[in-house]
């Protein structure tokens, strides 16, 4: 075994270096080239941020850096070599026998890479004792000391438990423990607090940069959050479609950056809505209990009023009941008691007893794309069947307002033979929004639409939403957890906590002071786009 | 250059698969298609082929009787090319039972299948998107069903309704829609969960259109497999009822009963190996078609579920 000084080396030596690194990919019987000549190099200790967005071959080329191409993946020339060792040339044995001692993973969702059925502190030490980087019994004192530093609650028996026993957050933490374990040179950091709320994730962060910092491992951070990164990383680097647009230091990268792609990147989050308060309420929410079965009530007396064509977002952490709250509204979840006014009228609180017009008026917006559209119908079928179903509309007259949909949602004709796995993630959106329109609603319910988005297709769904709101007239009842979503959109502001509505008015007096607790902790902990701003963050904690 | 210029909606990237015609998927997936799945089609193939066409192949009538029995290959000792496999105990020509026997066999089968699929497939699809009491009574009902030993059962239920065609094929497509039931319901009900489902159900949609055009065509492989495998036990539970007397009765021909008969004759194979061809044959015909339908199957299963080797 190596003792720290020899394995780790001197900060400032060159770890990682990657040259003209070609990735190909297969899909749909043709070879298709994923990353197209990018260098990487990484020195020891220091930290990497990867962004861009989805299909940018961020995740390829993390990956590659372990000299792993995923299956359907072939690294096609290039060279990388991992301190002194050439991983191209490498046999899988050698390749096996460095991931998870000295290159380590931590993969977007912890829930799906850790095994239920054992203890996680076995899971932790797995790969450490495994590799005969430690011996079982200080590799477990050890994972000890780790779980301390990454702040977990009750340090000496959390590993005693299962994967299903702790949080989201916390399992994290324990995966980011595990990959610190065997002490690594390099950890990548794929995505790994995306699935996280804001609350939870500042946590995460903060462990993570601790842990990095303090043993001087060196990491490639992949994100498509630049607030995100820029609390990570030392170094930025900017991908689209497998090549690199810039490279360049955090700060500077920040302050200037030079590519026009870049700068795109960096205005998404000046989109900023004028609000416009109204008294005109289209959607009366009033007093509502609700619960899942007969379990705990989800919602505690919540009382929500939306003006029309306005758009009030629902925020909150997950679990606070916003997604609840529209399930109330929809229909799906008869509340327990309240009722819920529209246009004046009680509407009936169990789905099927609503009329098709007061279905037709309230239209849903999800968030997964993907699950919202069904893969087997093509994008006519899919907007076309609340045309034929509310409005009677078929043939010709049909495909005529399919195409007019289309047009509004600023895409074209040759999409309506598309299916959904041919669209991109802020198409399928749209196909999404266009299916809504197309049943020409009072009321659309948004549940978090753009979370899943990359932050430029992001502003183009925000920009869309607008727009329609605009010309048609349409109320948004917009739920997110995204602040800076909330800004660019909407004219009130609804904070919930744990089934609550904490508070309820105009966005200028929600995003002013005094603040109630919660809603001051819920703003302060979204990464602004300041390299700093996680240590003010800390700062303004303690 | 503006954000506005770099960004358009229709200009993003995605995945555009090529336009090709059913015809050339198909002849596509057919070139790649491993050589037991060929083998498997061949055979299957001629089983239709027999089937669809046995009035024109076979020699002579399927309860034809002539006059004295013949041992296969008897026409070489004797010099007359009359019946090639021999004829049976009461002296029928055993190849044009063999054929008749593929169109009866098969053809009983393949309806038993498919209704068997009608019954269990809608109600597996009811039992899901109703939930509740609806699921626990069909649901329930299955368990019911299936906790009795299905040939002993199919058994008491034709010595009830006596061993008519009809009733076989429904009493045998009830006992295995129980399995059908189990699968549709648990295959969809990892459909019926996705969003698009209560995205249908929000517009208000019927429970026939969530069934027929929301769920139905996401779930298509693992049934279309499960077809396959159906089949071929439909197939050998209704050779296992012929063969303990109570499936397709004389003198109509199928291979259960055929194997049956002519099993009498193994004991004398010590004096004459041919003796065991009248059950050896029937028997081969049910083995190769199972194994040629599983080849088949298994192909198709491999195609559809995603798994794909690695590059």
């Amino acid at each position: 075994m190596n003792t720290d000084t020899e394995q780790r080396g001197e900060k400032g030596d060159i770890l990682l270096d990657m040259r003209d690194v070609r990735i190909d990919g297969f899909s749909d019987e043709r070879w298709h080239h994923i990353i197209k000549g990018v260098d990487l190099t990484l020195k020891r200790g220091e930290v990497l941020g990867l962004i861009g967005e989805s299909g940018a071959g961020k995740s390829t080329l993390g990956k590659a850096a372990m000299g792993y191409a995923q299956p359907g993946c072939k690294i096609k020339s290039g060279s990388i070599m991992f301190d002194g060792m050439d991983l191209m040339a490498a046999t899988e044995a050698e390749k096996r026998e460095l991931w998870g001692s000295r290159i380590a993973y931590v993969a977007q969702s912890a829930a799906a890479s850790f095994n239920p059925a054992h203890r996680l502190l076995d899971q932790t030490i797995e790969a450490t004792v495994g590799h005969n980087v430690n011996t079982d019994e200080d590799a477990r004192r050890d994972a000890v000391e780790l779980y301390d530093s990454l702040s977990l609650p009750e340090p000496n028996t959390i590993g005693e438990r299962y994967p299903h026993q702790v949080s989201g957050g916390q399992l994290q933490r324990i995966m980011t423990a595990m990959a610190m374990s065997p002490r690594p040179d390099l950890i990548i950091f794929d995505e790994p607090t995306t699935a996280l709320d804001v609350t939870t994730q500042v946590e995460v962060l903060l462990a993570m940069r601790n842990i990095v910092e303090r043993f001087n491992t060196a990491a490639i951070y992949i994100t498509h959050d630049l607030a995100v990164v820029a609390q990570m990383a030392d170094r930025i680097k900017v991908l689209r479609y497998g090549e690199e647009i810039e490279d360049a230091d955090t700060n500077s990268m920040l302050t200037a950056p030079k590519e026009d792609y870049t700068k795109s990147l960096w205005s998404v989050r000046a989109l900023e809505k004028p609000e416009s308060p109204s008294d005109d309420i289209v959607l009366d929410i009033k007093n509502i209990d609700a619960a899942y079965g007969r379990s705990v009530k989800v919602l505690k007396d919540v009382s929500i009023k939306v003006p029309r064509g306005r758009t009030v977002a629902i925020v909150g952490e997950s679990g606070s009941g916003k997604s609840t709250t529209a399930r109330v509204v929809t229909g799906l979840l008869p509340p327990m008691s309240g009722s819920i006014e529209f246009n004046g009228d009680v509407l009936p609180a169990e789905l099927k007893d609503r009329s098709k017009d007061q279905l037709r008026r309230i239209q849903m917006i999800y968030q997964m794309a993907d699950t919202a559209m069904n893969p087997k119908q093509t994008v006519g079928e899919i907007i076309g069947r609340p045309l034929d179903f509310y409005h009677e509309l078929s043939g010709p007259d049909r495909d005529k307002r399919v195409s007019e949909l289309l047009r509004l949602i600023e895409l074209d004709d040759s999409f309506i033979d598309r299916l959904p796995s041919e669209l991109s993630g802020g198409q399928k959106q749209r196909i999404c929004i266009a299916r809504a329109l197309a049943a020409e609603p009072e009321v659309i319910i948004c549940d978090e639409v753009t979370s899943a988005l990359d932050q430029i297709v992001q502003e183009g769904i925000l920009k869309l939403l607008l727009r329609l709101q605009k010309e048609l007239g349409i109320t948004y009842l917009f739920i997110t957890h995204d602040i800076a979503v909330v800004t660019a959109i909407s004219d009130e502001i609804v904070v919930m906590f744990q089934g609550e509505v904490v508070e309820q008015g105009l966005k200028s007096e929600i995003l002013q002071p005094p603040y109630p607790d919660y809603t001051k902790l819920l703003l302060s902990s979204v990464p602004e786009m300041d390299p700093n701003w996680l240590d003010n963050f800390v700062d303004a904690r303690d | 250059m503006s954000e506005e210029k770099t960004y358009s909606a229709a200009g993003e990237v995605a995945q555009v698969r090529l336009r090709r015609s059913r015809w050339e998927r198909t002849r596509i997936a057919l070139g790649k298609a491993p050589i037991s799945a060929w083998f498997g089609m061949i055979v299957i193939a001629f089983y239709a082929f027999v089937a669809i066409f046995a009035q024109f192949l076979a020699p002579f009538g399927e309860a034809e009787i002539f006059a004295k029995a013949d041992l296969p290959w008897a026409m070489f000792a004797e010099g007359q090319a009359q019946h090639f496999f021999g004829t049976d105990q009461i002296g029928r020509d055993t190849l044009s039972r063999l054929i008749y026997g593929a169109q009866n066999t098969i053809g009983i089968a393949l309806t038993t299948t498919i209704l068997s699929f009608l019954i269990g497939g809608s109600l597996g699809l009811i039992a899901v998107i109703s939930g509740s009491w609806v699921d626990q009574i069909l649901s329930r009902g299955v368990d019911v069903l299936m906790s009795i030993p299905s040939l002993i059962f199919a058994l008491m239920l034709l010595s009830i309704f006596g061993s008519s065609i009809p009733s076989l094929i429904m009493i045998i497509a009830v006992l295995d829609s129980t399995r059908v039931f189990r699968l549709t319901r648990s295959v969809a009900a990892n459909v019926v969960v996705m969003d698009y489902v209560e995205a249908a159900r929000l517009r208000g949609e019927g429970l026939g259109w969530v069934m027929r055009r929301e769920i139905l065509p996401n779930i298509m492989p693992p049934l279309v497999a499960e077809f396959g495998l159906r089949f071929s036990f439909v197939f050998l539970t209704i050779a296992a009822l012929s063969f303990l007397g109570l499936g397709i009765q004389p003198p109509t021909a199928d291979w259960g009963s055929m194997v049956r008969d002519g099993s009498r004759f193994i004991q004398f194979v010590a004096y004459d190996w041919t003796l065991a061809l009248p059950s050896l044959l029937p028997a081969g015909a049910v083995a190769l078609l199972t194994v040629a339908v599983n080849f088949v199957v298994d192909w198709f299963l491999h195609k559809t579920s995603g798994l794909r080797d690695e590059h």
